[in-house]
């Protein structure tokens, strides 16, 4: 059961069952951006407001499996208010966690070549990786977080 | 009275004995692909170890042998189908999906214009919905569909106003989703009446509801080799022998033709016409293997037993959840097969199934390939759980008590 733990850690539960920085915001001036996983239909909408080179507030709508919502929790807790090159560092270093192989996994379940204390809770999120078909819907929010910042900056 | 013992049936399936998560395996997603009993892996064993060959070309005795297996095969499933023609009406394809294929874009193409219709339903999965948007694309003809009913039923009430320009009405036997049988007799009487052909899709009904295509009087019999048994890679299209005859060849190559020159081909007649390249001649072999026990153990036997597994079930998920647990489907078991979609509230059907599997339970999350469905019913997917001949109670105690752990988990 071990596997199974890491992936339903209870901050993961807790973010599902109460999702932070849930709402809209007003576009324009925020920009709005949707995430559509096919497969098992879940969705996402991502409010942001980028003024001065940094994410200043983002706000967020949707449905899915646990998973997915609790990343796109988190996710908004680890970027709001950052600069957006640092939002951009972390989505990097996100997916790497996410495409790390299991090979390169330490005996003690931790990643090797990731820097988790820069994820902070989102490494709660490394559970997800044991589970290849699980992976897509860790990476949701923050493949829709990426598109949002490259419409921003177009 | 008949000798049918799931637990036999069981101790068959060399898949049953293995050991998931700590837990032994409880299989509940017959619907989306069977479990093979060692008869038909020996079968196919055997067959590569001593037999194989390819089919139709050499003189020599293996091949002669293999070529034997592989019609005896079609043999077996006219006789299963009860084809009036026999197996010169029996084509051999990839799977049901590719039948689907081979019906829309051979017969299809040949008969449906840009006037005329091809009448589906709301309950279809996407192999017997996509070809005919295809050939939409290329012929301009109209894909209309049956609604479904709020009970999970074909809303049959405007059938004669539906019918209007109606050349094909193609539904199937029995959904994948809800489980609901629907009643084909009655569509054939009516498609006829309209000067209709109907194709039924048998995926999941022709291993667990009786099919005899006389006595259904139905036109096109579609289905799968791996939901009844049998190995992957082998599907079924069945027609009447003269619709076949006129059906211009589908997919080219060798096999397929006559006879080939520089300025063109000739193509051959009867099935093979349709069966370009290598066939699948172990897999045909498998599917003869999964006949003869099926027909061991009497399809009307299937049908009693899973049933009884169904109505129980149902009666117990709604005992033990009280509307936690919504079944998407038909509450009672009247035409009603055992395929059980069930919506948990709270908790998505990812989580579900993932709760489930640490409990070595197997049931299919998602849209099951039936999105208009979903749509209509306004969910994004569903956990299905189905059953098998194999299935016992016992599954379905696995079944709840693993879903009342998801609950607690997510509730």
């Amino acid at each position: 059961m071990a596997n199974f733990e890491d992936l339903y850690r209870e901050i993961i539960l807790d973010h599902y069952r109460s999702p932070r920085n849930r709402g809209e915001l007003t576009t324009p001036p925020a920009v709005l951006v949707e995430g559509f996983n096919p497969l098992c239909g879940d969705e996402i909408a991502l409010y942001l407001d980028v003024d001065d080179g940094a994410l200043v507030n983002i706000k967020m709508m949707g449905h899915g499996c646990s998973i997915s919502q609790a990343s796109a929790s988190l996710m908004g807790a680890a970027v709001k208010g950052r600069p957006i090159a640092t939002v951009r560092d972390t989505i990097e270093t996100f997916k790497q966690l996410m495409t790390e192989h299991e090979a390169t996994i330490e005996h003690d379940g931790r990643p090797a070549q990731v820097d988790l204390r820069a994820l902070g809770e989102l490494a709660a999120l490394q559970g997800v990786v044991k589970f290849p078909v699980r992976i897509k819907c860790a990476m949701l929010a923050w493949n829709t977080l990426t598109q949002g910042l490259d419409q921003v900056a177009a | 009275m008949s000798a049918f013992n799931a637990r036999a049936v069981r101790a068959d399936v060399p898949q049953l004995q293995r050991v998931i998560n700590g837990h032994p395996l409880t299989y509940l997603d017959t619907a989306a692909s069977s479990l093979q009993p060692r008869a038909v892996i020996e079968a196919m064993s055997r067959y590569y170890e001593l037999r194989h060959a390819n089919v139709h070309r050499a003189v020599y005795q293996t091949a002669e042998e293999a070529t034997a297996a592989y019609e005896g095969a079609r043999d077996a499933v006219a006789r299963f189908i009860h084809a009036p023609g026999g197996s010169g009406e029996v084509v051999f394809t990839k799977n049901a999906t590719e039948s689907f294929n081979l019906l829309a874009k051979s017969w299809g193409s040949a008969h449906l214009g840009s006037t005329d219709v091809v009448l589906v339903t709301e309950m279809e999965h996407h192999a017997n919905i996509v070809p005919w948007f295809q050939l939409r694309e290329q012929t301009g003809v109209e894909v209309r569909f049956i609604p479904v009913t709020d009970d999970y039923r074909l809303d049959l009430t405007n059938l004669d106003e539906l019918m209007v320009g109606v050349k094909l009405v193609s539904v199937t036997g029995m959904s994948n989703v809800l489980g609901t049988i629907n009643p084909v007799r009655e569509l054939a009487r009516v498609a006829h009446a309209h000067g209709a052909l109907i194709a039924v899709d048998g995926a999941q009904s022709v291993a667990h509801s009786p099919t005899d295509v006389e006595e259904l009087d139905v036109d096109f019999m579609l289905f799968t080799g791996h939901k009844m048994l049998g190995p992957t890679g082998i599907g079924v299209f069945w027609t009447h022998e003269a619709i076949l005859a006129a059906m211009p060849p589908f997919l080219g190559g060798g096999g397929m033709i006559a006879d080939v020159r520089t300025d063109g081909y000739v193509a051959a007649d009867g099935p093979t016409r349709f069966e370009a390249g290598t066939p699948p001649i172990a897999e045909a072999v498998g599917l003869h293997a999964a006949i003869r026990y099926l027909e061991g153990l009497g399809v009307a036997n299937i049908v009693d037993h899973e049933h009884g597994l169904t109505g129980d079930a149902l009666t117990r998920l709604a005992l033990e959840f009280e509307g936690r647990v919504r079944v998407i489907g038909p509450k009672d078991t009247e035409d009603r097969g055992g395929v059980i979609s069930l919506d948990v509230e709270g908790v998505h059907p990812h989580d579900v199934a993932q709760v489930l599997d640490q409990f070595g339970v197997c049931v299919r999350p998602g849209h099951h390939c039936a999105k208009p469905l979903m749509r209509r019913f306004g969910l994004a997917a569903t956990v299905r759980a189905s059953y098998g001949p194999y299935s016992l109670a016992r599954d379905t105690d696995v079944l709840i008590e693993a879903l009342g752990h998801a609950l607690k988990m997510f509730g």
